[in-house]
């Protein structure tokens, strides 16, 4: 569903001389660029340097005079790096799914089945999602403590969905209500089921939807970290941005390109996939905050 | 049994098991029961008492939780103030025909998808005492003498997790808002133009109006995630040096998990609410009125 570029400006661009647009789009746009990008440039940097050229105050900083991978082989093999990223692999992975079915059977009963008081439903659910976790975590800290799922992978599985569920569900009821109506008339007088229309014509068409709500459940359950940080206390069960925080910092001597190389790390997976899925991402991103 | 799925009240309910049972769970019930720890004594351990409202008259007597209302609300308004401005340029210069357009846009992203508590590190290593690149940078150029104390000085401090928190949230201000500049008709610019409007009363006339709903929804989340914010202030200073930079939500996590009193962290985030609801509302229906005195409708 990705917007058509409507070129804005195109029409009236001859207006503008050439050296006028250098200095009111080139140069400011050039500095967003440096300073938006330049902490990367220096993580990336960073993790390539051996210790010695960190510490030192000669040569150009900005090169690095000889790379080396010695921090991330110091990650992988000598910290519970690996585990950290299985942790969040497996973490995401499982909330997003969870929450994206919960979500897709919500807003298909919100948006289309328009059940008795689906109206206050709809917008119970978007007010859900501006609940901040900050406000949250202390109380369902105790309630994973009863349930006895602390320091588990489950009490991350089980709470994470109460930001998804909210985002994803809100996202979806505005795909499906794109969707028209006759299509689904059609179907019940061709004697189709709810269930058969949900799987076999609404989730084919909303598929843009899923995906855009996919990618940004996936990037916002990896990036959490409030309730990681809480709920989690053994190293071997830690997501990857609550590790490298509480367990690569060690004492006064900060090992920064250990830490540049983990952050760096870290950062990758969704970077990647990010990559692949911009529009969707975007989409997906706009789409939540016009509806 | 089929007659009787065919109801939609009964199959609406059914759907919304799996999504109404967890939010239940472990947003709604949670959401009340923080409400409660607020006025009890809990500690980690041990389920509290009832003690009214003492939580709450402590922490208006508690210099350090005054000190991080003050710092909240100066985080949020003046982060918030510049992420908008300085992402309505990013989109406004975005919005050009530039070369290379769509690859821009998603370099721009970059920081507000990867894990904030990761770039945070850079962050902190950015603003290291000794060996921070900006300290480096000004040196050699001969702007400053010392290094700069980026996170031992209160004032300091403040305005480098301020940076951290603008860097992150640019990019979503401006994607957003470039999104709803995309759906303005170039035409509108074309006849205001040839009305003689200058850039700046097409911008003011046409543009601001035109955008006016969008804004209000983007700066509303923009103001509510820069209130609760957490991670960045956590990762790069732990509320310091002297608390300096302690938010509600710091202090709160602070109080709570390793000082062990549930009870008192959780009436600092219930202090929170009120004013999420406040920004809620101010932004939404502040801005929503303008909405339909410019005859826009919906």
């Amino acid at each position: 569903m990705a917007r058509e570029a409507v070129p804005t400006s195109e029409g009236m661009q001859y207006l503008e001389s050439v050296p006028r647009r250098v200095v009111t789009l080139y140069v400011p746009l050039f500095v967003f660029l440096f300073v938006l990008l330049f902490p990367f440039y220096w993580m990336g940097t960073t993790a390539l340097k051996p210790n010695a050229e960190l510490l030192s105050r000669e040569g150009n900083p900005f090169w690095v005079a000889n790379p080396t991978l010695e921090h991330f082989k110091h990650l992988i093999f000598e910290t519970p790096y690996p585990d950290w990223m299985w942790n969040t692999i497996v973490v995401s992975v499982v909330s997003t799914f969870a929450s994206l079915v919960a979500s897709v059977l919500a807003a298909y009963a919100i948006e289309r089945l328009r059940f008795h008081g689906s109206k206050q439903v709809g917008l119970g659910i978007f007010l859900a999602y501006l609940v901040p976790p900050s406000i949250l975590f202390i109380p369902l800290a105790t309630i994973v403590f009863k349930l006895g799922l602390f320091d588990t992978r489950w009490a991350l599985i089980l709470t994470y969905p109460t930001f998804l569920i909210p985002f994803c569900t809100w996202l979806l009821m505005g795909y499906f209500r794109s969707i028209p109506f006759e299509l689904e008339e059609c179907a019940l007088i061709d004697g189709a089921t709810r269930w058969q229309i949900l799987v076999k014509i609404v989730l084919p068409l909303a598929v843009p939807g899923l995906i855009s709500a996919g990618i940004f459940a996936f990037t916002l359950s990896w990036n959490e970290f409030i309730y990681a940080l809480t709920f989690i206390s053994s190293s071997e069960v830690k997501t990857v941005p609550v590790g490298v925080v509480t367990e690569l910092v060690e004492g006064d001597v900060y090992h920064w390109g250990a830490l540049m190389a983990g952050a760096l790390l870290g950062s990758l997976p969704v970077a990647v996939m990010y990559s692949f899925f911009v529009e969707y991402y975007v989409s997906g991103m706009t789409g939540a905050v016009k509806e | 049994m089929k007659n009787w799925l065919d109801n939609r009240n009964v199959l609406g309910a059914l759907f919304m098991v799996p999504a109404g049972a967890l939010l239940l769970v472990f947003l709604t019930y949670p959401l009340g029961l923080g409400t409660w720890l607020g006025f009890t004594d809990a500690k980690i351990g041990r389920p509290g008492e009832w003690i009214g409202a003492e939580n709450f008259e402590f922490l208006f007597g508690d210099s350090t939780a005054r000190l991080s209302l003050f710092n909240t609300l100066f985080y949020t308004i003046v982060a918030s103030i510049l992420k908008f401005a300085l992402g309505l340029w990013l989109a406004l210069l975005l919005n050009k025909s530039l070369p290379f357009k769509a690859f821009l846009r998603a370099v721009v992203l970059l920081p507000f998808i990867v894990p904030t508590a990761l770039s945070a590190i850079a962050f902190w290593w950015l603003y290291d005492a000794q060996f921070s690149i900006i300290s480096w940078l000004l040196t050699k150029m001969g702007l400053i003498h010392q290094y700069i104390d980026f996170l031992g000085d209160p004032w300091n401090a403040r305005f480098s997790v301020i940076a951290a928190n603008i860097w992150r949230g640019v990019p979503f201000v401006a994607i957003c808002l470039l999104a709803g500049l995309q759906t303005i008709a170039p035409s509108l610019y074309e006849a205001a133009s040839l009305d003689g409007a200058t850039p700046w009363q097409r911008f003011r006339f046409v543009t601001l109006p035109l955008l006016t709903p969008i804004i209000a929804v983007v700066m509303t989340f923009s103001v509510l995630f820069t209130f609760t914010d957490f991670q960045l202030i956590y990762v790069i200073t732990r509320g310091g040096p002297l608390n300096a930079t302690h938010l509600m939500a710091t202090l709160s996590f602070q109080r709570a998990i390793p000082g062990g009193s549930l009870g008192e962290g959780a009436a600092l985030a219930t202090m929170m609410i009120p004013f999420l609801l406040a920004a809620i509302l101010f932004s939404y229906f502040g801005l929503q009125r303008r909405k339909w005195q410019q005859g826009g409708k919906d």
